[in-house]
């Protein structure tokens, strides 16, 4: 069973998003989706200052399996990066919501956040 | 539903992620990949390899027939136990199938072809063996475990009853023993010394537990997968299939020419394809910068040249992220005339590949 924290925004792409008291956004993927993927080996990372527009592709999520897109949930500004994703890559699978986070951004368009789905929602979508 | 082997519960019991693999329900991995690829590697673990197809190849004309059936020569066979790697070719000279074959007596073989080839392997020996005096019969009594790594014999021997143990002893590499029910075989897909073991169905799930209980950690095909594709061993339908010639599959060294009297299924075609001149090998690619090569891309010989050209142009046939050498590698079918160095397009962006021997990682050692 995998686990979907409450106080998180999702989308349907299985990832993560959450807003910080500074109106900045972290990104991440779900354990759900980790799971899916299993052992990941490479995330490619975009670019800090980077311009991206609500659902563009914007990084890579590379496991044994498969390479799976990440789209921006949000239109904004990317501000920050894991670094620490780039040499062990793995921290994705073993702490996915915590030190596994992958970028964050500057939302351009607020309103966009009430297109995300609440915990509950995201859950009902991978009960499916 | 898929087929279910007598490791079934066993791999239930030890959380495994089952997939359908050809028809059959078999483990993907049991929590990481990652972790049961490093237990090979380091110490031992154990594969259940049971969907393959064993084959019995009995009667008089046994010998003629294999010798005609496959493209290597099981007359280089005579100790019994003695193994052949072999491609079982069609009149085209494509790959129906790659297998080993084991000798128990000239009139008495046992075969091992792939798991998702079963049916057609089956209908096309029958089909030649037709014309000899032979019984061709799929056996269905045994369960088969790959128990692999540099700790893999020691661990495995510990369990086997005292009669085993003797028998075991000095066995070589591609030899196989039978004892006390079990076929030991000192064989392998992972470029680790270890076995293929074949074992009653009704005390597999037994055999199991008790290496379990040695410490012997169970692997998925996820891992299979990728210590075989350091090992450079061919995959069937990745590296070769029926519309690939063995001379472009890295495949050559398993051709017996000689006694060149001896005729065999796809050898003029092969001949033919000799004459004109083979045009494209298997090499393998690690790839200098980061990111992860995956079959089918796109690899370009010279990159200032026409891409478009066929003759800068090879695909990989197979291609994952080493875990061994933390470098993406790739088994690719390329153009002969390729250098120390390529392309490979990923993702849409060109990415520098050094071209080398399709062999990555032998004995827990990188060789590049």
């Amino acid at each position: 069973m995998s686990n979907v924290p409450s106080d998180l925004k999702y989308i349907s792409s299985h990832e993560w998003i959450r807003e910080e008291d500074d109106g900045s956004v972290t990104i991440g993927i779900t354990d759900h989706a980790q799971e899916l993927l299993g052992d990941v080996v490479f995330i490619e990372l975009p670019d800090i200052d980077s311009e991206v527009a609500l659902e563009d592709e914007i990084a890579v999520v590379e496991s044994v399996k498969a390479a799976s897109d990440i789209y921006a949930p949000l239109s904004g500004t990317i501000i920050a990066v894991n670094e620490d994703l780039v040499d062990t890559p793995e921290i994705v699978n073993s702490s996915p919501y915590d030190d596994g986070w992958m970028f964050k951004m500057q939302p351009s368009e607020p309103s966009e956040l009430e297109g995300l789905l609440d915990a509950e929602s995201y859950q009902n979508e991978i009960d499916d | 539903m898929g087929q279910k082997t007598p490791f079934y519960q066993c791999h239930l019991d030890a959380e495994a992620k089952i997939v359908d693999f050809g028809g059959w329900d078999m483990p993907l991995h049991y929590g990481s990949q990652m972790e049961e690829h490093h237990a090979v590697r380091q110490d031992a673990g154990m594969f259940d390899v049971s969907h393959m197809t064993l084959v019995e190849v009995k009667g008089i004309e046994a010998k003629n027939y294999l010798r005609y059936l496959l493209a290597n020569d099981v007359d280089k066979l005579t100790e019994k136990g003695k193994a052949l790697y072999s491609g079982m070719l069609n009149e085209q000279g494509g790959v129906i199938d790659d297998l080993i074959v084991y000798y128990l007596s000239d009139n008495d073989y046992r075969v091992v072809v792939n798991a998702s080839t079963r049916d057609k392997d089956l209908a096309w020996m029958q089909k030649i063996g037709s014309n000899f005096k032979v019984s061709v019969s799929h056996n269905t009594d045994y369960a088969m475990l790959a128990v692999q790594g540099p700790n893999a014999i020691s661990k495995t021997n510990q369990i086997l009853s005292q009669v085993q143990q003797q028998a075991v002893v000095g066995l070589g590499v591609f030899f196989a023993v039978e004892s006390e029910g079990l076929f030991i075989a000192r064989t392998g897909y992972t470029g680790e010394q270890g076995y293929e073991i074949m074992v009653p169905a009704a005390q597999a799930a037994e055999f199991w537990h008790q290496l379990l209980k040695n410490h012997v950690r169970p692997c998925g095909l996820g891992s299979r997968d990728t210590l075989r594709l350091e090992a450079g061993m061919n995959l069937y339908g990745n590296e070769m299939d029926e519309n690939t010639s063995p001379l472009e599959a890295n495949m050559a060294w398993t051709i017996a020419w000689q006694p060149a009297e001896r005729d065999f299924i796809g050898k003029s075609a092969l001949l033919q394809q000799k004459e004109q001149g083979v045009k494209q090998k298997l090499v393998g690619l690690v790839l200098q910068g980061r990111g992860v090569i995956r079959s089918h891309m796109k690899v370009i010989l010279d990159a200032d040249t026409d891409q478009q050209n066929a003759d800068n142009i090879g695909e990989v046939t197979s291609g994952t992220m080493s875990p061994t050498l933390k470098q993406s590698i790739a088994i690719a079918r390329v153009p002969k005339s390729i250098g120390e160095k390529a392309m490979v397009e990923i993702r849409g962006k060109l990415a520098e590949v050094k071209v080398v021997k399709p062999s990555f990682v032998r004995n827990g050692q990188a060789l590049v």
